[in-house]
Protein backbone atom coordinates (compact mmCIF):
# COMPACT_ATOMS: atom_id res chain seq x y z
CA UNK A 1 0.00 0.00 0.00
CA UNK A 2 2.97 2.35 -0.14
CA UNK A 3 1.57 3.77 -3.38
CA UNK A 4 -1.61 4.73 -1.54
CA UNK A 5 0.23 6.50 1.24
CA UNK A 6 2.29 8.42 -1.28
CA UNK A 7 -0.86 9.24 -3.25
CA UNK A 8 -2.87 10.43 -0.23
CA UNK A 9 0.01 12.62 0.91
CA UNK A 10 0.53 14.21 -2.50
CA UNK A 11 -1.04 17.49 -3.55
CA UNK A 12 -3.04 15.86 -6.33
CA UNK A 13 -4.15 13.00 -4.08
CA UNK A 14 -5.46 15.39 -1.41
CA UNK A 15 -7.15 17.54 -4.04
CA UNK A 16 -8.83 14.46 -5.51
CA UNK A 17 -10.11 13.51 -2.06
CA UNK A 18 -11.70 16.96 -1.67
CA UNK A 19 -13.24 16.65 -5.14
CA UNK A 20 -14.62 13.13 -4.62
CA UNK A 21 -16.03 13.78 -1.14
CA UNK A 22 -17.49 17.04 -2.52
CA UNK A 23 -19.07 15.13 -5.41
CA UNK A 24 -20.60 12.61 -3.00
CA UNK A 25 -22.09 15.45 -0.96
CA UNK A 26 -23.43 17.08 -4.13
CA UNK A 27 -25.21 13.80 -4.93
CA UNK A 28 -26.75 13.86 -1.47
CA UNK A 29 -27.78 17.51 -1.70
CA UNK A 30 -29.54 16.96 -5.05
CA UNK A 31 -31.43 13.95 -3.67
CA UNK A 32 -32.25 15.86 -0.48
CA UNK A 33 -33.72 18.76 -2.46
CA UNK A 34 -35.84 16.44 -4.58
CA UNK A 35 -37.25 14.92 -1.38
CA UNK A 36 -37.82 18.28 0.33
CA UNK A 37 -39.74 19.72 -2.61
CA UNK A 38 -42.47 17.18 -1.82
CA UNK A 39 -43.59 19.73 0.75
CA UNK A 40 -45.29 21.51 -2.15
CA UNK A 41 -47.20 18.31 -2.96
CA UNK A 42 -48.92 18.53 0.39
CA UNK A 43 -48.76 17.19 3.93
CA UNK A 44 -49.20 13.53 3.04
CA UNK A 45 -46.53 13.49 0.32
CA UNK A 46 -43.68 14.68 2.50
CA UNK A 47 -44.84 12.81 5.59
CA UNK A 48 -45.01 9.62 3.54
CA UNK A 49 -41.53 10.24 2.19
CA UNK A 50 -40.22 10.74 5.72
CA UNK A 51 -41.88 7.53 6.93
CA UNK A 52 -40.43 5.63 4.01
CA UNK A 53 -36.93 6.93 4.86
CA UNK A 54 -37.31 6.02 8.52
CA UNK A 55 -38.59 2.54 7.66
CA UNK A 56 -35.13 1.79 6.23
CA UNK A 57 -33.68 1.56 9.73
CA UNK A 58 -30.08 0.36 9.56
CA UNK A 59 -29.71 1.44 5.94
CA UNK A 60 -30.54 5.02 6.90
CA UNK A 61 -27.81 4.96 9.51
CA UNK A 62 -25.29 3.60 7.03
CA UNK A 63 -26.11 6.50 4.73
CA UNK A 64 -25.90 9.02 7.57
CA UNK A 65 -22.56 7.74 8.80
CA UNK A 66 -21.22 7.61 5.26
CA UNK A 67 -22.29 11.18 4.67
CA UNK A 68 -20.74 12.34 7.92
CA UNK A 69 -17.52 10.62 6.90
CA UNK A 70 -17.61 12.54 3.61
CA UNK A 71 -17.99 15.83 5.50
CA UNK A 72 -15.16 14.84 7.85
CA UNK A 73 -12.77 13.82 5.09
CA UNK A 74 -13.66 16.87 3.00
CA UNK A 75 -12.79 19.14 5.91
CA UNK A 76 -9.68 17.17 6.87
CA UNK A 77 -8.18 17.43 3.39
CA UNK A 78 -9.15 21.08 2.85
CA UNK A 79 -7.50 22.03 6.14
CA UNK A 80 -4.38 20.10 5.17
CA UNK A 81 -4.24 21.76 1.74
CA UNK A 82 -4.95 25.21 3.12
CA UNK A 83 -2.27 25.06 5.81
CA UNK A 84 0.16 23.97 3.13
CA UNK A 85 -0.94 26.84 0.87
CA UNK A 86 -0.47 29.45 3.60
CA UNK A 87 2.96 28.02 4.28
CA UNK A 88 3.92 28.27 0.60
CA UNK A 89 3.73 32.09 0.66
CA UNK A 90 5.16 33.23 3.98
CA UNK A 91 5.64 36.87 2.93
CA UNK A 92 2.59 38.58 1.43
CA UNK A 93 2.74 41.00 -1.48
CA UNK A 94 2.52 44.68 -0.62
CA UNK A 95 0.28 45.02 -3.67
CA UNK A 96 -1.56 42.11 -5.27
CA UNK A 97 -4.13 42.37 -8.03
CA UNK A 98 -6.38 39.45 -8.94
CA UNK A 99 -7.21 39.19 -12.61
CA UNK A 100 -9.21 36.02 -13.05
CA UNK A 101 -10.24 34.58 -9.66
CA UNK A 102 -13.96 34.98 -8.92
CA UNK A 103 -15.42 36.02 -5.55
CA UNK A 104 -16.91 32.53 -5.18
CA UNK A 105 -13.57 30.83 -5.74
CA UNK A 106 -11.77 33.22 -3.39
CA UNK A 107 -14.21 32.63 -0.54
CA UNK A 108 -14.34 28.81 -0.52
CA UNK A 109 -12.96 28.58 3.01
CA UNK A 110 -15.45 31.15 4.28
CA UNK A 111 -18.45 29.61 2.51
CA UNK A 112 -17.29 26.18 3.66
CA UNK A 113 -17.04 27.24 7.30
CA UNK A 114 -20.46 28.87 7.25
CA UNK A 115 -21.80 25.64 5.70
CA UNK A 116 -20.22 23.66 8.52
CA UNK A 117 -21.97 25.74 11.16
CA UNK A 118 -25.14 25.52 9.09
CA UNK A 119 -24.90 21.72 8.99
CA UNK A 120 -24.45 21.54 12.78
CA UNK A 121 -27.46 23.81 13.35
CA UNK A 122 -29.60 22.04 10.76
CA UNK A 123 -28.94 18.59 12.25
CA UNK A 124 -29.65 19.84 15.76
CA UNK A 125 -32.80 21.58 14.58
CA UNK A 126 -34.57 19.13 12.26
CA UNK A 127 -32.78 15.79 12.55
CA UNK A 128 -32.06 15.41 16.27
CA UNK A 129 -34.59 18.10 17.24
CA UNK A 130 -32.65 19.30 20.26
CA UNK A 131 -33.28 23.02 19.62
CA UNK A 132 -37.05 22.44 19.85
CA UNK A 133 -37.72 19.27 21.93
CA UNK A 134 -41.47 19.58 21.26
CA UNK A 135 -40.75 18.65 17.58
CA UNK A 136 -40.26 15.03 18.63
CA UNK A 137 -44.00 14.41 18.58
CA UNK A 138 -44.71 16.32 15.37
CA UNK A 139 -44.90 15.10 11.79
CA UNK A 140 -42.36 16.54 9.35
CA UNK A 141 -44.85 18.80 7.59
CA UNK A 142 -46.07 20.49 10.79
CA UNK A 143 -42.51 20.80 12.04
CA UNK A 144 -41.39 22.58 8.85
CA UNK A 145 -44.30 24.97 8.84
CA UNK A 146 -43.96 25.92 12.50
CA UNK A 147 -40.17 26.35 12.15
CA UNK A 148 -40.18 28.50 9.05
CA UNK A 149 -42.89 30.83 10.35
CA UNK A 150 -40.06 32.32 12.41
CA UNK A 151 -38.25 34.87 10.23
CA UNK A 152 -34.98 34.27 12.10
CA UNK A 153 -35.05 30.53 11.45
CA UNK A 154 -36.03 31.03 7.81
CA UNK A 155 -33.34 33.62 7.32
CA UNK A 156 -30.61 31.37 8.71
CA UNK A 157 -31.70 28.60 6.32
CA UNK A 158 -31.73 30.99 3.37
CA UNK A 159 -28.27 32.33 4.22
CA UNK A 160 -27.00 28.77 4.53
CA UNK A 161 -28.40 27.82 1.14
CA UNK A 162 -27.10 30.92 -0.63
CA UNK A 163 -23.63 30.04 0.65
CA UNK A 164 -24.12 26.44 -0.46
CA UNK A 165 -24.88 27.83 -3.92
CA UNK A 166 -21.76 30.00 -3.83
CA UNK A 167 -19.59 27.10 -2.63
CA UNK A 168 -20.83 24.81 -5.36
CA UNK A 169 -20.79 27.34 -8.17
CA UNK A 170 -16.99 27.22 -7.96
CA UNK A 171 -16.72 23.77 -6.43
CA UNK A 172 -18.63 21.72 -8.98
CA UNK A 173 -16.89 23.28 -11.98
CA UNK A 174 -13.58 22.99 -10.20
CA UNK A 175 -13.89 19.30 -9.36
CA UNK A 176 -13.84 18.38 -13.05
CA UNK A 177 -10.47 20.10 -13.46
CA UNK A 178 -9.14 18.44 -10.28
CA UNK A 179 -10.11 15.01 -11.58
CA UNK A 180 -8.46 15.75 -14.91
CA UNK A 181 -11.58 16.39 -16.96
CA UNK A 182 -10.87 19.38 -19.17
CA UNK A 183 -11.55 19.30 -22.88
CA UNK A 184 -12.35 22.20 -25.22
CA UNK A 185 -15.38 20.32 -26.52
CA UNK A 186 -16.94 20.01 -23.05
CA UNK A 187 -15.50 23.04 -21.26
CA UNK A 188 -18.50 25.30 -21.93
CA UNK A 189 -20.72 22.75 -20.14
CA UNK A 190 -18.22 22.23 -17.33
CA UNK A 191 -17.88 25.99 -16.80
CA UNK A 192 -21.66 26.39 -16.69
CA UNK A 193 -22.61 23.41 -14.56
CA UNK A 194 -21.26 24.78 -11.24
CA UNK A 195 -23.04 28.15 -11.39
CA UNK A 196 -26.25 26.55 -12.73
CA UNK A 197 -26.31 23.88 -10.04
CA UNK A 198 -25.44 26.47 -7.38
CA UNK A 199 -28.32 28.74 -8.38
CA UNK A 200 -30.81 25.86 -8.76
CA UNK A 201 -29.92 24.44 -5.34
CA UNK A 202 -29.96 27.80 -3.58
CA UNK A 203 -33.32 28.76 -5.10
CA UNK A 204 -34.79 25.29 -4.69
CA UNK A 205 -33.96 24.95 -1.01
CA UNK A 206 -34.79 28.58 -0.19
CA UNK A 207 -38.19 28.27 -1.85
CA UNK A 208 -39.40 26.25 1.12
CA UNK A 209 -38.77 28.76 3.95
CA UNK A 210 -39.77 31.63 1.65
CA UNK A 211 -43.10 29.98 0.79
CA UNK A 212 -43.86 29.30 4.43
CA UNK A 213 -42.88 32.81 5.45
CA UNK A 214 -45.26 34.33 2.91
CA UNK A 215 -48.04 31.91 3.81
CA UNK A 216 -48.04 30.17 0.42
CA UNK A 217 -47.64 26.84 2.19
CA UNK A 218 -49.44 26.46 5.49
CA UNK B 1 7.09 60.88 -18.50
CA UNK B 2 7.51 61.11 -14.72
CA UNK B 3 6.92 58.08 -12.53
CA UNK B 4 7.03 57.23 -8.85
CA UNK B 5 8.38 53.74 -8.12
CA UNK B 6 7.93 51.71 -4.95
CA UNK B 7 10.58 49.03 -5.08
CA UNK B 8 11.30 46.07 -2.76
CA UNK B 9 14.85 46.39 -1.44
CA UNK B 10 16.43 43.53 0.47
CA UNK B 11 20.14 43.13 1.01
CA UNK B 12 20.21 39.33 1.07
CA UNK B 13 18.23 36.24 2.04
CA UNK B 14 18.88 36.79 5.74
CA UNK B 15 17.93 40.44 6.17
CA UNK B 16 14.47 41.99 6.30
CA UNK B 17 13.39 43.87 3.19
CA UNK B 18 11.22 46.92 2.71
CA UNK B 19 9.61 49.05 0.04
CA UNK B 20 11.65 52.12 -0.95
CA UNK B 21 10.26 54.96 -3.06
CA UNK B 22 12.19 56.40 -6.02
CA UNK B 23 11.35 59.12 -8.51
CA UNK B 24 11.94 58.39 -12.18
CA UNK B 25 11.71 61.82 -13.79
CA UNK B 26 12.89 61.07 -17.33
CA UNK B 27 11.18 58.01 -18.69
CA UNK B 28 10.66 57.62 -22.42
CA UNK B 29 7.52 55.73 -23.41
CA UNK B 30 9.65 53.73 -25.86
CA UNK B 31 11.78 52.20 -23.12
CA UNK B 32 11.17 48.67 -21.96
CA UNK B 33 10.42 48.21 -18.27
CA UNK B 34 13.95 46.93 -17.67
CA UNK B 35 15.52 49.84 -19.55
CA UNK B 36 13.55 52.16 -17.30
CA UNK B 37 15.09 50.38 -14.28
CA UNK B 38 18.55 50.64 -15.93
CA UNK B 39 18.12 54.42 -16.05
CA UNK B 40 17.00 54.54 -12.42
CA UNK B 41 20.04 52.45 -11.52
CA UNK B 42 22.40 54.81 -13.40
CA UNK B 43 21.10 57.60 -11.19
CA UNK B 44 21.53 55.51 -8.05
CA UNK B 45 25.11 54.64 -9.01
CA UNK B 46 25.88 58.29 -9.72
CA UNK B 47 24.61 59.14 -6.26
CA UNK B 48 26.78 56.40 -4.76
CA UNK B 49 23.81 54.23 -3.78
CA UNK B 50 23.40 50.51 -4.31
CA UNK B 51 21.60 49.85 -7.65
CA UNK B 52 18.39 47.80 -7.67
CA UNK B 53 19.16 44.14 -8.39
CA UNK B 54 16.82 42.46 -10.89
CA UNK B 55 17.22 39.49 -13.15
CA UNK B 56 17.42 39.59 -16.96
CA UNK B 57 19.22 37.94 -19.80
CA UNK B 58 17.79 37.77 -23.33
CA UNK B 59 15.51 40.81 -23.06
CA UNK B 60 13.51 39.39 -25.91
CA UNK B 61 10.97 37.27 -24.07
CA UNK B 62 12.51 33.85 -24.53
CA UNK B 63 14.82 33.04 -21.64
CA UNK B 64 12.51 33.34 -18.63
CA UNK B 65 14.99 35.31 -16.49
CA UNK B 66 13.08 38.54 -15.99
CA UNK B 67 10.60 38.25 -13.17
CA UNK B 68 8.91 41.28 -11.68
CA UNK B 69 5.63 41.69 -9.91
CA UNK B 70 4.37 45.01 -11.31
CA UNK B 71 1.43 46.62 -9.51
CA UNK B 72 0.46 43.23 -8.15
CA UNK B 73 0.49 41.46 -11.52
CA UNK B 74 3.28 39.09 -12.54
CA UNK B 75 5.07 40.59 -15.61
CA UNK B 76 2.78 43.63 -15.44
CA UNK B 77 -0.45 44.66 -17.09
CA UNK B 78 0.07 43.51 -20.67
CA UNK B 79 -1.24 40.09 -21.58
CA UNK B 80 1.19 37.43 -22.84
CA UNK B 81 4.22 39.66 -22.30
CA UNK B 82 7.36 39.19 -20.24
CA UNK B 83 8.65 42.06 -18.12
CA UNK B 84 11.48 42.68 -20.59
CA UNK B 85 9.01 43.04 -23.46
CA UNK B 86 6.73 45.35 -21.53
CA UNK B 87 7.04 48.95 -22.72
CA UNK B 88 6.60 52.10 -20.69
CA UNK B 89 3.89 53.29 -23.06
CA UNK B 90 1.52 50.97 -21.19
CA UNK B 91 1.84 53.40 -18.25
CA UNK B 92 0.74 57.02 -17.91
CA UNK B 93 2.68 60.09 -16.88
CA UNK B 94 2.49 60.45 -13.10
CA UNK B 95 1.75 56.77 -12.43
CA UNK B 96 2.90 55.09 -9.23
CA UNK B 97 4.30 51.63 -9.82
CA UNK B 98 4.84 48.93 -7.20
CA UNK B 99 7.68 46.56 -8.07
CA UNK B 100 8.13 43.39 -6.03
CA UNK B 101 9.92 40.06 -6.40
CA UNK B 102 8.10 36.74 -6.93
CA UNK B 103 7.02 35.67 -3.47
CA UNK B 104 7.04 31.98 -2.57
CA UNK B 105 8.74 29.90 0.07
CA UNK B 106 10.17 27.77 -2.74
CA UNK B 107 11.66 30.90 -4.40
CA UNK B 108 13.81 32.46 -1.65
CA UNK B 109 14.96 36.02 -2.29
CA UNK B 110 18.64 36.37 -3.14
CA UNK B 111 18.69 40.15 -3.30
CA UNK B 112 16.12 42.91 -3.96
CA UNK B 113 14.04 41.59 -6.86
CA UNK B 114 16.12 38.49 -7.60
CA UNK B 115 14.83 35.13 -6.41
CA UNK B 116 16.33 31.65 -6.53
CA UNK B 117 14.28 29.53 -8.92
CA UNK B 118 16.41 26.40 -8.81
CA UNK B 119 13.39 24.54 -7.40
CA UNK B 120 12.19 24.53 -11.02
CA UNK B 121 15.45 22.94 -12.17
CA UNK B 122 15.01 20.15 -9.64
CA UNK B 123 11.47 19.51 -10.85
CA UNK B 124 12.82 19.19 -14.41
CA UNK B 125 15.58 16.87 -13.23
CA UNK B 126 12.99 14.65 -11.57
CA UNK B 127 11.41 13.70 -14.89
CA UNK B 128 11.81 16.20 -17.71
CA UNK B 129 13.62 13.88 -20.09
CA UNK B 130 13.07 11.12 -22.63
CA UNK B 131 15.21 8.06 -23.28
CA UNK B 132 17.03 8.14 -26.59
CA UNK B 133 18.85 5.19 -28.09
CA UNK B 134 22.43 5.85 -29.04
CA UNK B 135 23.51 5.11 -32.61
CA UNK B 136 22.67 6.48 -36.01
CA UNK B 137 20.03 9.15 -36.26
CA UNK B 138 16.55 7.93 -37.17
CA UNK B 139 14.84 9.02 -40.33
CA UNK B 140 12.96 12.22 -39.79
CA UNK B 141 9.20 11.63 -39.68
CA UNK B 142 9.49 7.90 -39.08
CA UNK B 143 7.30 8.36 -36.01
CA UNK B 144 4.02 9.82 -37.20
CA UNK B 145 2.59 12.46 -34.84
CA UNK B 146 -0.88 13.86 -35.53
CA UNK B 147 -0.79 17.60 -36.21
CA UNK B 148 -3.17 18.26 -33.33
CA UNK B 149 -0.95 16.45 -30.86
CA UNK B 150 2.20 18.10 -32.15
CA UNK B 151 0.54 21.51 -31.80
CA UNK B 152 -0.47 20.79 -28.21
CA UNK B 153 2.99 19.54 -27.34
CA UNK B 154 4.47 22.70 -28.86
CA UNK B 155 2.03 24.85 -26.87
CA UNK B 156 3.20 23.20 -23.65
CA UNK B 157 6.85 23.40 -24.71
CA UNK B 158 6.57 27.19 -24.96
CA UNK B 159 6.96 27.47 -21.17
CA UNK B 160 10.13 29.45 -20.45
CA UNK B 161 10.22 28.59 -16.75
CA UNK B 162 9.86 32.19 -15.60
CA UNK B 163 7.82 31.36 -12.49
CA UNK B 164 5.11 33.99 -13.04
CA UNK B 165 2.50 31.28 -12.52
CA UNK B 166 3.83 30.63 -9.02
CA UNK B 167 4.05 34.35 -8.30
CA UNK B 168 0.47 35.03 -9.36
CA UNK B 169 -1.08 32.05 -7.60
CA UNK B 170 -2.56 32.80 -4.19
CA UNK B 171 -1.19 29.43 -3.07
CA UNK B 172 2.22 29.80 -4.75
CA UNK B 173 1.45 26.61 -6.65
CA UNK B 174 3.77 25.45 -9.42
CA UNK B 175 1.18 23.31 -11.15
CA UNK B 176 1.04 25.29 -14.40
CA UNK B 177 4.81 25.07 -14.86
CA UNK B 178 5.01 21.42 -13.84
CA UNK B 179 2.05 20.46 -15.99
CA UNK B 180 3.57 22.15 -19.04
CA UNK B 181 6.78 20.18 -18.52
CA UNK B 182 4.95 16.91 -17.85
CA UNK B 183 2.75 17.41 -20.90
CA UNK B 184 5.07 18.53 -23.64
CA UNK B 185 6.95 15.25 -23.37
CA UNK B 186 3.97 13.13 -22.36
CA UNK B 187 2.04 14.12 -25.46
CA UNK B 188 4.62 12.81 -27.90
CA UNK B 189 5.39 9.17 -28.79
CA UNK B 190 9.00 9.68 -27.69
CA UNK B 191 7.77 10.52 -24.20
CA UNK B 192 5.60 7.46 -23.63
CA UNK B 193 8.07 5.05 -21.94
CA UNK B 194 8.53 7.40 -18.95
CA UNK B 195 5.06 8.88 -18.99
CA UNK B 196 3.79 7.47 -15.68
CA UNK B 197 7.08 7.79 -13.87
CA UNK B 198 7.48 11.34 -15.14
CA UNK B 199 4.13 12.43 -13.71
CA UNK B 200 4.81 10.72 -10.37
CA UNK B 201 8.33 12.00 -9.94
CA UNK B 202 7.79 15.57 -11.09
CA UNK B 203 4.69 16.02 -8.92
CA UNK B 204 6.50 14.49 -5.96
CA UNK B 205 9.42 16.90 -6.43
CA UNK B 206 7.02 19.82 -6.85
CA UNK B 207 5.40 18.95 -3.51
CA UNK B 208 8.78 18.48 -1.85
CA UNK B 209 9.95 21.96 -2.90
CA UNK B 210 7.14 23.49 -0.83
CA UNK B 211 4.92 24.93 -3.57
CA UNK B 212 1.21 25.21 -2.66
CA UNK B 213 -1.76 23.38 -4.12
CA UNK B 214 -3.81 24.58 -7.05
CA UNK B 215 -7.35 25.73 -6.20
CA UNK B 216 -8.38 26.14 -9.85
CA UNK B 217 -8.62 29.93 -9.91
CA UNK B 218 -6.49 30.23 -13.04
CA UNK B 219 -4.56 33.37 -12.08
CA UNK B 220 -1.52 31.55 -13.49
CA UNK B 221 -2.98 31.23 -16.97
CA UNK B 222 -3.91 34.93 -16.91
CA UNK B 223 -0.33 36.10 -16.33
CA UNK B 224 1.65 33.45 -18.20
CA UNK B 225 3.70 35.23 -20.88
CA UNK B 226 3.46 32.13 -23.06
CA UNK B 227 -0.27 31.64 -22.44
CA UNK B 228 0.17 28.08 -21.20
CA UNK B 229 -3.34 26.69 -20.76
CA UNK B 230 -4.67 25.25 -17.49
CA UNK B 231 -5.83 22.39 -19.66
CA UNK B 232 -2.34 21.00 -19.04
CA UNK B 233 -2.94 20.99 -15.28
CA UNK B 234 -5.97 18.74 -15.81
CA UNK B 235 -3.80 16.60 -18.06
CA UNK B 236 -1.13 16.30 -15.38
CA UNK B 237 -3.80 15.44 -12.78
CA UNK B 238 -5.05 12.74 -15.15
CA UNK B 239 -1.57 11.35 -15.73
CA UNK B 240 -0.82 11.42 -12.02
CA UNK B 241 -4.11 9.72 -11.06
CA UNK B 242 -3.58 7.14 -13.75
CA UNK B 243 0.02 6.48 -12.69
CA UNK B 244 -0.89 6.25 -9.00
CA UNK B 245 -3.96 4.08 -9.33
CA UNK B 246 -3.23 1.96 -12.40
CA UNK B 247 0.57 2.15 -12.47
CA UNK B 248 3.09 -0.23 -10.99
CA UNK B 249 3.89 1.90 -7.94
CA UNK B 250 6.85 4.05 -6.96
CA UNK B 251 9.85 3.87 -9.21
CA UNK B 252 12.46 1.19 -8.67
CA UNK B 253 16.02 2.10 -9.50
CA UNK B 254 16.69 1.30 -13.15
CA UNK B 255 19.97 0.12 -14.63
CA UNK B 256 20.23 -3.52 -13.55
CA UNK B 257 23.08 -2.96 -11.07
CA UNK B 258 22.81 -2.99 -7.31
CA UNK B 259 21.09 -0.04 -5.64
C1 LIG C 1 -18.86 21.22 5.93
C2 LIG C 1 -18.14 22.25 5.72
C3 LIG C 1 -17.35 22.47 4.45
C4 LIG C 1 -16.13 23.05 4.42
C5 LIG C 1 -15.35 23.58 5.62
C6 LIG C 1 -15.71 23.08 3.04
C7 LIG C 1 -14.53 23.62 2.58
C8 LIG C 1 -14.07 23.52 1.30
C9 LIG C 1 -12.83 24.05 0.82
C10 LIG C 1 -11.87 24.89 1.67
C11 LIG C 1 -12.68 23.68 -0.48
C12 LIG C 1 -11.49 23.93 -1.36
C13 LIG C 1 -11.71 25.18 -2.11
C14 LIG C 1 -10.66 25.46 -3.11
O1 LIG C 1 -10.14 24.55 -3.76
O2 LIG C 1 -10.41 26.65 -3.25
C15 LIG C 1 -13.85 22.95 -0.86
C16 LIG C 1 -14.10 22.43 -2.12
C17 LIG C 1 -15.29 21.82 -2.49
N1 LIG C 1 -16.39 21.60 -1.69
FE1 LIG C 1 -16.53 22.04 0.26
N2 LIG C 1 -16.68 22.51 2.26
C18 LIG C 1 -17.73 22.14 3.09
C19 LIG C 1 -18.93 21.56 2.71
C20 LIG C 1 -19.24 21.18 1.41
C21 LIG C 1 -20.54 20.62 1.02
C22 LIG C 1 -21.73 20.45 1.95
C23 LIG C 1 -20.41 20.33 -0.31
C24 LIG C 1 -21.40 19.73 -1.25
C25 LIG C 1 -22.67 19.68 -1.10
C26 LIG C 1 -19.09 20.71 -0.75
C27 LIG C 1 -18.60 20.56 -2.02
C28 LIG C 1 -17.35 20.95 -2.46
C29 LIG C 1 -16.85 20.75 -3.78
C30 LIG C 1 -17.58 20.08 -4.94
C31 LIG C 1 -15.55 21.29 -3.80
C32 LIG C 1 -14.62 21.37 -5.00
C33 LIG C 1 -13.52 20.36 -5.06
C34 LIG C 1 -12.51 20.71 -6.13
O3 LIG C 1 -12.14 21.85 -6.28
O4 LIG C 1 -12.07 19.79 -6.83
N3 LIG C 1 -18.39 21.22 0.32
N4 LIG C 1 -14.69 22.85 0.25
S1 LIG D 1 3.87 28.18 -17.24
FE1 LIG D 1 4.02 30.30 -18.03
S2 LIG D 1 4.20 31.56 -16.18
FE2 LIG D 1 4.67 29.45 -15.57
S3 LIG D 1 6.89 29.25 -15.74
FE3 LIG D 1 6.05 28.57 -17.71
S4 LIG D 1 6.05 30.42 -18.98
FE4 LIG D 1 6.32 31.14 -16.88
S1 LIG E 1 14.94 38.71 -20.01
FE1 LIG E 1 14.67 36.83 -21.11
S2 LIG E 1 12.53 36.61 -21.03
FE2 LIG E 1 12.77 38.56 -20.15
Amino acid sequence: MSWFKQFAQSSIGAKSAVALTGLAMVGFVVAHLSGNLLVFAGRDAINGYSEWLHSKGALLWVARIGLLAMVGLHIFFTIKLNLHNKDARPVAYVKKTYTKAKPTSRSMVLSGLVLLSYIVYHLAHLTFRVTNPEFAQLDVYTMLISSFRSPMVSLSYIVGMVLLGAHLSHGVTSLFQTLGLNHPKYNPIIRAIGPILGVVLALGFSSIPVSVLFGLVQ
Amino acid sequence: MKLKLHVWRQKNAKTQGKMVTYDAPNVSPHMSFLEMLDVVNEDLIAKGEEPIAFEHDCREGICGSCSLMINGVAHGPQKATTTCQLHMRTFKDGDEIYIEPWRAKAFPIIKDLVVDRSAFDRIIQAGGYVSVNAGGAQDANCLPVPKDTADQAMDAAQCIGCGACVAACKNASAMLFTSAKVSHLGLLPQGQPERQRRALNMVQQMDKEGFGNCTNQYECEAVCPKEISVRFIARMNRDYLNASICGSGPEKKAGGGED
